[in-house]
């Protein structure tokens, strides 16, 4: 009996390193951002191949300064993200919690929608009626394209780099 | 007995060299489970057992981005709450193309919802970055600025603040292992309605810490002059000219209010910054702007 549990305690044990050598060759990240997207260049102006989602499991394959080069789960897509844009941590979208969409793991390690999120807004917002987030909401609407920033930069007669984070 | 003591000492070792490289919270997870197939633990007493440790770890967690972003939301509205936002469609455009653009030059060029910028109808000389990403910047502040650089290096300098996470910062460490420890308790399961209420209490003292600070107070000098350096690095990178910097501060240095409650109180002068920006090699000068930039940059902010 004795026997019998010691070989099932090493062999959980053995079991679980296994797991960090495999997880070792493959660093999975992922996507701490609402929507990121995998550029085909390391430049933020870079072709987008790709665009994912809060949570989303990416592999890293390749890394050059503070970007990335990163594939999806299916195996084919890849492109580069900067690292800013990824966590080490699972993450993990509580169903119903949050406002950037649902999915459950059993194995959660950082919790989104939780903490600070929109229901625990709305509750301040209650107890501070003078607040008013009509231009919170509104100047998050301003989007600027790719294209609009790049003639931005051409036209302002700025070097076209394009690289962001620590050269 | 020889072998008990050799079981026990490779068991160890398997354990030491996996504590190494496997989270606590893995080991505890299998280990609480073997103990459950053994029949040395109860079920209830692994749920416990795990539910203790992650609580530990979560305390050494910071906040996500997407908590960072709900902060910002608000902390945006405290300041909108003191200056009205400018609903010049053409202005804030400009500052959005402009801001955004620098905001890819930064070490943190990826937010959970980007950056934002707003212009704040006001003739006083003042700017604020909220840990979401939302930058305000007014009128007041923008009449020191002569040339699209210029504006450039105010708004990189709020972009610097963001990045080196000084709103952040501003908050109570006790308020922060408060929210933290809330959020470690209850783990996976769905908040009731009293966790939200003292999650809720938590966040009013979050905003209270950082714009008492941002609005109020100020940031300390020292980051001030981490900004100032910040930006310099953000106009080298997109190939702004370094020393508008300097040179906005020049017109700010002329047009500030001594004893207002905007930039004269939150901010080290412009002398004193300009002079820091010397001392650490970051103040240029002799760069140009060309024609192009300047006049698309009065034409936004409407400038005759």
């Amino acid at each position: 009996m004795i026997r019998c549990k010691f070989l099932v305690i090493c062999l959980s044990l053995l079991g679980v390193l296994l797991m960090k050598v495999a997880a070792d060759a493959q660093e999975m990240m992922s996507v701490q951002v609402k929507e990121g997207h995998l550029r085909a260049t390391t430049a933020h102006l870079g072709k987008i191949v790709a665009t994912v989602s809060y949570g989303d499991r990416v592999t890293v394959t390749e890394e050059r300064g503070a970007w990335k080069k990163v594939s999806l789960s299916d195996g084919k897509t890849q492109g580069w993200m900067h690292e800013t844009a990824l966590s080490g941590k699972r993450i993990v979208l509580s169903a119903g919690k949050g406002d950037v969409g649902t999915s459950v793991s059993r194995d959660e390690i950082a919790l989104a929608g939780k903490g600070f999120n929109r229901e625990v807004e709305d509750r301040y917002r209650r107890d501070n009626r003078n607040l008013d987030y009509t231009w919170i909401n509104r100047m998050e609407e301003i989007k600027v394209s790719a294209p609009q920033m790049d003639d931005f930069i051409v036209s302002g007669l700025l070097p076209r780099s394009g690289e962001g984070g620590k050269p | 007995m020889n072998r008990l003591i050799w079981r026990t000492a490779f068991t160890s070792l398997l354990f030491l060299s996996m504590i190494g490289c496997v989270t606590v919270d893995k080991v505890t997870k299998v280990a609480t489970d073997v103990g459950v197939a053994t029949g040395a633990i109860s079920g209830s007493q692994r749920a416990s057992i795990q539910r203790g440790t992650a609580a530990v770890s979560k305390g050494l967690e910071d906040f996500t981005p997407e908590q960072e972003y709900y902060i910002g939301r608000t902390v945006g509205a405290v300041v909108l709450d003191r200056y009205p936002a400018l609903p010049d469609e053409e202005v804030n455009s400009y500052v959005n193309l402009l801001g955004q653009t620098l905001a890819q030059a930064s070490d943190v060029p990826e937010l959970f919802n980007g950056y934002h910028f707003l212009v704040l109808d006001s003739e006083d000389i003042n700017a604020f970055a909220t840990p979401g990403g939302h930058i305000f910047v007014t009128r007041g502040l923008i009449r020191c600025c002569r040339t699209e650089d210029q504006l450039a290096s105010v708004l990189a300098h709020e972009i610097g603040h963001i990045q080196l996470r000084h709103g952040m910062g501003a908050i109570e460490k006790a308020r922060t292992t408060e929210a933290l420890t809330i959020l470690a308790q209850e783990g996976l399961k769905t908040f009731g309605s009293r966790e939200v209420s003292r999650l809720t209490q938590v966040f009013g003292g979050v905003i209270s810490d950082i714009t008492n600070t941002m609005i109020i107070n100020g940031y300390s000098r020292s980051y001030e002059y981490q900004a100032d350096a910040a930006a310099v690095t953000i106009l080298q990178r997109v190939g702004y000219n370094p020393g508008a910097l300097t040179e906005m501060l020049r017109v700010m240095a002329k047009q500030i209010k001594p004893g207002g409650t905007d930039f004269a109180r939150t901010h080290p002068s412009p002398q004193d910054r300009i002079a820091q920006l010397q001392e650490s090699g970051k103040a240029f000068a002799g760069g140009g702007t060309p024609d192009i930039r300047r006049k698309r940059f009065a034409r936004a902010v409407g400038i005759p």
